[in-house]
């Protein structure tokens, strides 16, 4: 079935097979809750089914007007949050380029001073009583998203004796199939800490490392107000149905 | 040396991390007055068609302790084995309902509770019908990229025996790992991360 509203043809290729060396391996050692927590056994691989090729699609009227406002959507009438005011802007793609409309995105992050709003995180910085952490959009016809949001703190974290998280907002994406759903974690240009963290360290490719470091981006501060940052991302890429006629597609 | 192909790479994973609750759970996490329900709590209203069903699932170490902060989604078909989505072909499926739903699990017990409807029977890319499923996703602090698995029902025998996926685990000793046991109206199915009864985890 076609989105209301839209006249898009719906895609229906099987997905590209994920690049496994590129992605983290379930055993980072270093990155300490990983070892028990990573199967062991080969993963059982297969093309995609229906049930890979399908996935929920949710419309824009589930989005509240300040859900993609960090600053506001949870301060205080005539209230804002503190720290440095930034605009993460730029677009979800596929493998092929091509940007995808009607991608949800739900972001979290911790606020200015590394404090998430969470009763399991016990650090000595203090919440921000302006500042919740968590917000969502959804991206428009040519897969392009915005949102508004302090910059968050790095925090000192329970795996080695003196780790610490380089600042991050976490991201979590549905794209038109189950099997793109991904979470990652958006990182930012210079901090010096990136190198030096074993989650991201888990990752075996410096290009890909850097793929999730989001740029610097003066072209869409707002003068006097915000500054920007620029962070695509990628989720897998569908095979295209041509000259193809087995059943249930390819 | 030849063209580049000058393709994009997906973009790599990295854990949910302990706090996935406040993005994708908030008011569970007591994050109130941001969304109005958190999405993906509720799967089935009154008009929703099929069998009333209870998921009852546990995410365990490779200790066998049951993991307190992961995060399942899982995606399926309606009663008539029709998924709500684009991206189906074969006709509307149930407009009551979406076919997904997320879960944290909870934070004394690790148990997550799904309330949903039994799905219909799905086809296979050669059109053979597949047994009655549900596709799990499963993200946690550890997990550096998200798990895919499938629960398969323990009263379906039958058409368990005849599935293509299924029929694809080279040691057989491990298919039990993906069919849920039922008790009443439930289903009970705990995924083992690691291990001796490490459940069989997907690439597709």
């Amino acid at each position: 079935m076609a989105e209301p509203g839209s006249n898009r043809t719906p895609e229906t290729g099987a997905f590209f097979q994920r690049d496994r060396q590129w992605h983290p391996p379930a055993f980072t050692p270093a990155y300490k809750s990983s070892v028990l927590r990573s199967p062991q056994k080969a993963l059982l691989s297969f093309d995609n089914t229906l049930s890979e090729l399908t996935g929920p699609v949710f419309g824009h009227a589930m989005i509240g007007e300040r859900d993609n406002d960090l600053i506001h959507n949870f301060a205080r009438p005539g209230e804002s949050a503190i720290g440095e005011r930034i605009i993460v802007h730029g677009r979800v793609l596929d493998e092929r380029g091509v940007g995808i409309p009607g991608a949800l995105l739900e972001f979290w992050q911790a606020n200015a001073g590394g404090r998430y709003r969470h009763k399991k995180d016990g650090y000595l910085a203090p919440l921000d009583p302006n500042f919740g952490g968590c917000g969502r959009t959804i991206t428009g016809e040519d897969g392009s998203y915005a949102f508004r949001t302090v910059r968050p703190g790095p925090y000192p974290w329970p795996n080695g004796p003196n780790d610490w998280r380089p600042a991050h907002i976490h991201f979590s994406l549905f794209g038109h199939g189950f099997a793109q759903r991904l979470i990652t974690q958006m990182y930012f240009e210079g901090d010096p800490l990136i190198w030096r963290c074993p989650i991201v360290g888990g990752i075996r490719d410096k290009a890909a490392v850097e793929a999730l470091i989001a740029a610097l981006d003066m072209q869409s501060t707002i003068p006097m107000d915000a500054l920007a940052y620029k962070f695509d991302i990628v989720l897998r890429g569908r095979r295209s149905t041509l000259f193809e006629n087995r059943p249930e597609g390819n | 040396m030849a063209q580049s192909l000058d393709q994009p790479k997906e973009s790599p994973s990295q854990t949910a991390g302990p706090y996935v609750h406040i993005g994708l759970t908030p008011n569970f996490c007591g994050i109130g007055g941001v969304y109005e329900s958190d999405l993906g709590a509720t799967m089935v209203n009154e008009r929703t068609k099929g069998e009333r069903i209870e998921l009852r699932i546990r995410v365990l170490d490779g200790t066998g302790t049951p993991l307190k902060d992961a995060l399942i989604e899982i995606w399926q078909a309606d009663a008539d084995g029709l998924y709500n989505s684009p991206a189906e072909m074969r006709g509307a499926a149930d407009p009551n309902f979406q076919g997904w739903g997320r879960c944290p699990t909870d934070m004394e017990t690790g148990l997550c509770i799904f309330e949903t409807i039994k799905p219909g029977r799905v086809p296979f890319r050669d059109g053979r019908l597949m047994a009655p499923h549900i596709t799990l996703w499963i993200v946690a602090r550890g997990i550096n990229l998200g798990l895919h698995t499938r629960l398969y029902f323990s009263d379906e025998e039958e058409a368990n025996a005849e599935d293509p996926i299924l029929a694809r685990i080279e040691h057989r000793i491990r298919v039990p790992t993906l069919i849920a046991e039922r008790r009443g109206n439930a289903y009970v199915f705990d995924v083992h991360l690691q291990g001796e009864k490490e459940t069989v985890f997907f690439d597709s």
